[in-house]
């Protein structure tokens, strides 16, 4: 009897309060929203985990308390704990036949799990039997899984099945199934190839929402595969003239605006599939035109499509016409006061720039007015346009000014871009070698070790390479003035490590080239850097090379060496340095110091780092040695694999496992009977063998000296290049450790960075007086700055214009024509692909829906309010004034009546029965005891205003 | 692996959770990690600027509604516009369901703020533009759990009867 009481209360429980749950976890979270600090939420957390483990553990918990057990998991683990040891309870309610049950379970385990985890094997028996539920919204629930949960391997349980419910009698099933596939497409192209069809047939569908949907993997299929849809060009500009002329049923308008997220769609798949293709965009010019006619550039969303057009219109090749629709909509989105739309207009003009290069020009102030913006996300879209428009005579300002913003930012992963751009930017129109190594420096100095390791290599293979003229004394001042730069930054703080690596090495290489320093002044200079960063291995390794190639120089031309004492006892101490690397080099260093000049300077010859070293990797050199051995009675060497078994047994274990591999995908039908065993494979064949990888290893050192992309992952491999080898000869040893030192090896290519300089001087900015008259009223700084930026290109783009002016006068004649079949056409093949018919339905529906009249409301209070986009945005930022909740509704009415005065009356009878249900929801809500005046008034306002 | 929408994410001003859900696959911990830095980076954000935050390669999309903030992160190339709509779309339609939804329904209700999402977007893309329709669905599951809930309740009226 007692037990039957308690269940009669938790069923009681569960029916009664509005929020349907129990008053445990109305209080759980109630204790958690009042909680003050991250650490009192997690302890709340920690001790509601206990309870819910130990609960789930009891025997036969009823369902309707599972239920909420489960929904209290999901909640921790919104929360960002861990909440794994419930989910096999998720993962079984999924098998629940109530459907409530059922929908939660799978919620969960939507949440839960991904498609990886081991728990799905026991979900997909379920599924199955759900997807031929005759109740669709069981089958809608099990999609929703499929969606999130098949992975693979278990795509051909449910496939079948997923294909059947493409011709459900719902539309809402047939739109889930259509997602599921192209689920399946994303995940294995392969397993679905044979069904693509079907996505065109249902983009035929009925129902515009399955149509909609159906948008989704063709947009995928054609973004792979342009060429075998370009017959769909001409039913997508039908479909979508149809929806800009409202064919679609009504309830597909958003903001009056007709089925927007579909026209977006869709303009993105005919960008992809007119990208290039004249014809096809031919088709689409009038469709444009018309969109660029009809949209409200007052709401929001019709600015959405129409930034979609402009990106549309940069893909295809568009009519001169467009192009000038394009441009002006871009300078509608600059002239905003939205920094929304400001952005959007700089990407757009990012955009456009690739096709006409004088576009820029007209907004040059916007630019710069973005440029200067504390808005940190507009700026950076800023830069990036920057980055589009950079010519060698506007470099320098640009690139000067993404490295000021590159220094005051701390984004890790920005500064990363930004620095790289610099870089691509210095050096693909760098003026002059001078200024190149300067800008380098400085991104070194403030990104640092954020920078790819590959820059530092280019760079001192430029300084090493010089510019590929044969010009040796051009060579020899970047070298000069690379050598100074360095000797006065290297007494800094705290430089990045990769910096370090770059100074020490261009030191070693070229610091007494000159013979303006002493050898002693900078083997001072260096062993202040191995001290100074005595933490960091790779920089000292470098120091020490440098210092190896400072004294190796002072050798080989026959000066006398003194050994800095500094110097000495760094040599002491690397000696026992635990990183054998750096002993190495130690020992390498104390050996070259006791040579005679000759050997001195064939192992470190003067600039010689470009020189190629020639790598004989069958250690051919060694055979009389070896010759001598084995003569004198020594055996002959026996290979690894020889040793270990022979080739036989390997293969045939490969070949086994090989097997194992392709057979090996999840089953989901029934196994046959069990055959009696096969003895299993000689237990030899298992025998542990070693891996080809493993025996080719003896080759592999020799051949990284010489191969460029080991070095720089040299990071992570062991460094064996400059390791002794063992057989080798003193030369060829101490030559190998040479090139260790010497990162990127001269790919016997001549350099990329030889543009610049010359172009830069002919083309050098020229002020653009005419501009100025126009504009007196402006800023002589901004002005100044827009000059060198924009003006630049003054020049050249009025030879552009001309060029594209003419080049766009035959695509004006063609223009025509297409644009006058284009109507004919879509009325014939247009009808039968789609056929939206008008629901009649619709407007007995809207009569009694609720909803229908509260959209009416919103949508009515919005055009009132002046058609403003900011109506929404007007309530929301006044969040923090406390609204009593008693009034919360009728007080943000009276608000809304300042700029909708007209429809007060009319909202508040519409609102009526809303009033009361927030009235009763206050009241529920103070009766659990959430006081609306305590610390957050605002959760009881309404979001939307 | 191309998602129109990585993930939503709900917090409120005080930097509580509201809701998440996950279409790219991370870690409990990366998890933590973007909320985290998220609500760092959006909480502070003045409320002229951009709506837009780039980061980490992708870009975060965030409307503020009262005290929550709707978050959607997107591929860099993707149409921001049409995201701060889809976020509207959704506020809309939870607006509908709870009639004037406030920042409580949705704490007290996160799991059918779940289902409504389900129904809007499916594997980090949209779905169904027609907000009758995502009512519709949700009302004949709701129906369902009417009726379960009369059952219940007629049982524990028998119960409690038997017990008296």
């Amino acid at each position: 009897m007692e037990q039957l009481k308690t269940i009669g209360r938790e069923l009681a429980m569960g029916s009664q309060g509005g929020f349907g749950q129990s008053k445990e976890f109305l209080d759980l979270v109630k204790s958690i929203g009042e909680s003050r600090s991250k650490a009192e939420e997690d302890r709340i957390v920690l001790s509601e985990i206990d309870i819910l483990k130990r609960k789930l553990l009891e025997p036969d918990v009823p369902k309707r308390k599972m239920k909420e057990y489960i929904i209290r998991l999901v909640y921790i683990e919104m929360l960002g704990h861990d909440a794994s040891f419930g989910y096999i309870h998720a993962v079984k309610m999924t098998h629940d036949d109530n459907l409530l049950l059922k929908r939660t379970g799978y919620l969960a385990v939507t949440l839960f799990l991904d498609e990886d985890h081991d728990l799905i094997i026991l979900i997909v028996n379920t599924i199955q039997k759900d997807l031929r539920s005759d109740n669709y919204l069981v089958v809608c629930a099990a999609l929703n899984a499929v969606c999130r949960l098949i992975n693979e391997e278990t795509i051909p349980a449910v496939l079948p099945q997923v294909v059947d419910l493409l011709n459900h009698g719902k539309e809402a099933v047939r739109k889930k199934a259509i997602m599921a596939l192209h689920r399946f497409h994303r995940k294995s192209p392969s397993s679905v190839s044979h069904l693509v069809s079907n996505f065109r047939r249902k983009l035929c569908d009925s129902d515009p929402g399955v149509m909609g949907a159906t948008l989704c993997p063709l947009f995928d299929l054609i973004s792979e595969d342009v060429a075998s849809y370009k017959d769909l060009v001409s039913s997508f500009v039908g479909i979508l003239k149809q929806v800009t002329e409202r064919k679609l049923p009504k309830s597909y308008d958003y903001h009056q605006m007709p089925a927007p997220f579909i026209q977006i769609k869709l303009l993105k798949i005919m960008a992809l599939l007119s990208s290039g293709d004249k014809s096809a965009s031919e088709m689409m010019y009038m469709v444009l035109g018309d969109l660029f006619r009809k949209c409200d550039s007052s709401t929001n969303i019709g600015n959405a499509i129409l930034y979609e057009c402009i990106r549309c219109i940069s893909c295809i090749i568009p009519s001169p016409k467009l192009l000038e629709d394009a441009a002006e909509a871009i300078s509608k989105f600059l002239k905003s006061d939205s920094h929304n739309l400001k952005y959007m207009g700089i990407d757009g003009l990012g955009r456009l720039i690739k096709i006409s290069s004088d576009i820029a020009e007209q907004h040059q102030l916007a630019v710069i007015d973005c440029l200067e913006d504390p808005d940190d996300t507009l700026k950076r879209k800023t830069f990036e346009l920057l980055y589009k428009m950079t010519k060698s005579s506007n470099v320098e300002v640009i690139v000067d000014r993404m490295i000021d913003y590159m220094i005051s930012i701390n984004d890790n992963h920005y500064k990363t871009e930004i620095a790289s751009r610099c870089v691509e930017l210095a050096e693909q129109f760098a003026p002059s070698n001078q200024w190149f190594i300067q800008i380098m420096n400085k991104v070194f100095e403030h990104a640092g070790d954020l920078v790819n390791i590959k820059v530092a290599h280019n760079l001192m293979r430029l300084i090493a390479e010089g510019f590929g003229e044969d010009d040796d004394d051009a060579d020899n001042k970047l070298r000069l003035s690379a050598v100074e730069s360095y000797l006065q930054i290297i007494s800094e703080p705290k430089l990045p490590s990769l910096f370090l690596q770059v100074i020490s090495w261009v030191l070693g290489e070229y610091g007494t080239a000159d013979g303006k320093y002493s050898a002693s002044y900078i083997s001072g200079k260096l062993c202040d850097v191995a001290d100074a960063y005595s933490s960091d291995e790779t920089v000292k390794g470098y120091a020490v090379s440098a210092l190896m190639k400072i004294y190796a120089f002072e050798i080989a031309s026959g000066r006398k060496v003194d050994v800095l004492p500094e110097c000495q006892s760094l040599i002491e101490e690397l000696l026992a340095s635990h990183s054998t690397d750096l002993q190495q080099r130690a020992y390498e260093l104390q050996a070259l110091l006791s040579l005679d000049a000759r050997t001195v300077e064939s192992i470190l010859p003067l600039d010689a780092s470009c020189e190629d070293i020639e790598v004989d990797k069958d250690l051919s050199f060694l055979n009389g040695y070896i010759q001598q051995a084995i003569e004198s009675g020594a055996q002959p060497y026996v290979s690894e694999r020889e040793r270990s078994g022979g080739m036989f047994e390997t293969t045939d274990y490969h070949s086994q496992d090989h097997h194992e591999v392709t057979s090996h995908a999840l089953r989901f039908e029934a196994y046959e009977l069990p055959k009696p065993s096969v003895p299993s494979q000689p237990s030899a064949a298992l025998v542990p063998v070693p891996e080809p990888s493993y025996y080719s290893e003896p080759h592999q050192p020799i051949s990284t000296s010489s191969s460029v992309s080991e070095r720089e992952s040299s990071e992570i491999k062991l460094r064996l290049d400059g390791v002794k080898q063992k057989w080798g000869r003193p030369s060829y040893q101490s030559s190998t450790s040479a090139s260790s030192s010497t990162p990127p090896q001269a790919a016997n290519g001549t350099s990329t960075h030889s543009d610049g300089g010359g172009v830069a001087s002919s083309s050098s900015s020229k002020p653009r007086s005419s501009y100025e008259s126009k504009k007196p009223e402006i800023d002589p700084e901004k002005q100044r700055l827009a000059a060198s930026l924009f003006g630049g290109s003054s020049s050249s783009s009025r030879s552009d214009r001309k060029s594209s002016s003419g080049g766009h006068k035959p695509a004006k004649g063609t223009a025509n024509k297409p644009l006058a079949t284009v109507p004919k056409e879509s009325p014939i093949t247009v009808p039968d692909l789609l056929d939206f018919d008008e629901p009649t339905g619709t407007s007995d529906v809207a009569a009694t829906d609720p909803f229908k009249e509260l959209e009416g409301l919103m949508e009515s209070s919005r055009q009132d309010g002046g058609g403003s986009t900011d109506v929404m945005g007007l309530y929301s930022t006044d969040a923090s004034a406390p609204v009593k909740t008693t009034t919360s509704v009728d007080s943000l009415l009276s608000e809304l009546s300042d700029s909708s005065r007209g429809t007060y009356h009319q909202s508040q009878t519409t609102k009526g029965p809303n009033s009361k249900e927030a009235l009763e929801k206050d009241a529920l809500v103070r009766q659990m005891g959430v006081n609306p005046t305590s610390q957050n008034p605002t959760l009881f306002k309404d979001l939307l205003g | 692996m191309y998602f129109q929408i990585h993930f939503v994410l709900l917090v409120s001003r005080q930097g509580k959770v509201r809701l998440t859900k996950w279409y790219s696959p991370y870690t409990q911990k990366e998890r933590s990690k973007v909320i985290r830095e998220l609500s760092g980076v959006i909480l502070n954000r003045g409320p002229k600027l951009c709506n837009f935050i780039e980061w980490r390669g992708y870009k975060v999309v965030y409307k503020r509604y009262a005290s929550l903030y709707f978050c959607m992160c997107i591929d860099e190339a993707d149409n921001e516009l049409e995201v701060l709509e889809i976020i509207h779309h959704y506020v809309e339609i939870l607006d509908r369901y709870f009639g004037s939804v406030c920042e409580l329904d949705l704490i007290f209700n996160f799991h059918k703020a779940y289902y409504i999402l389900d129904e809007l977007l499916i594997a980090g893309e949209l779905q169904e533009s027609s907000k009758k329709t995502v009512a519709r669905i949700i009302s004949a599951q709701d129906q369902l759990v009417e009726a379960a809930k009369e059952e219940a309740s007629s049982i524990s009226n028998i119960i409690a009867q038997a017990t008296k």
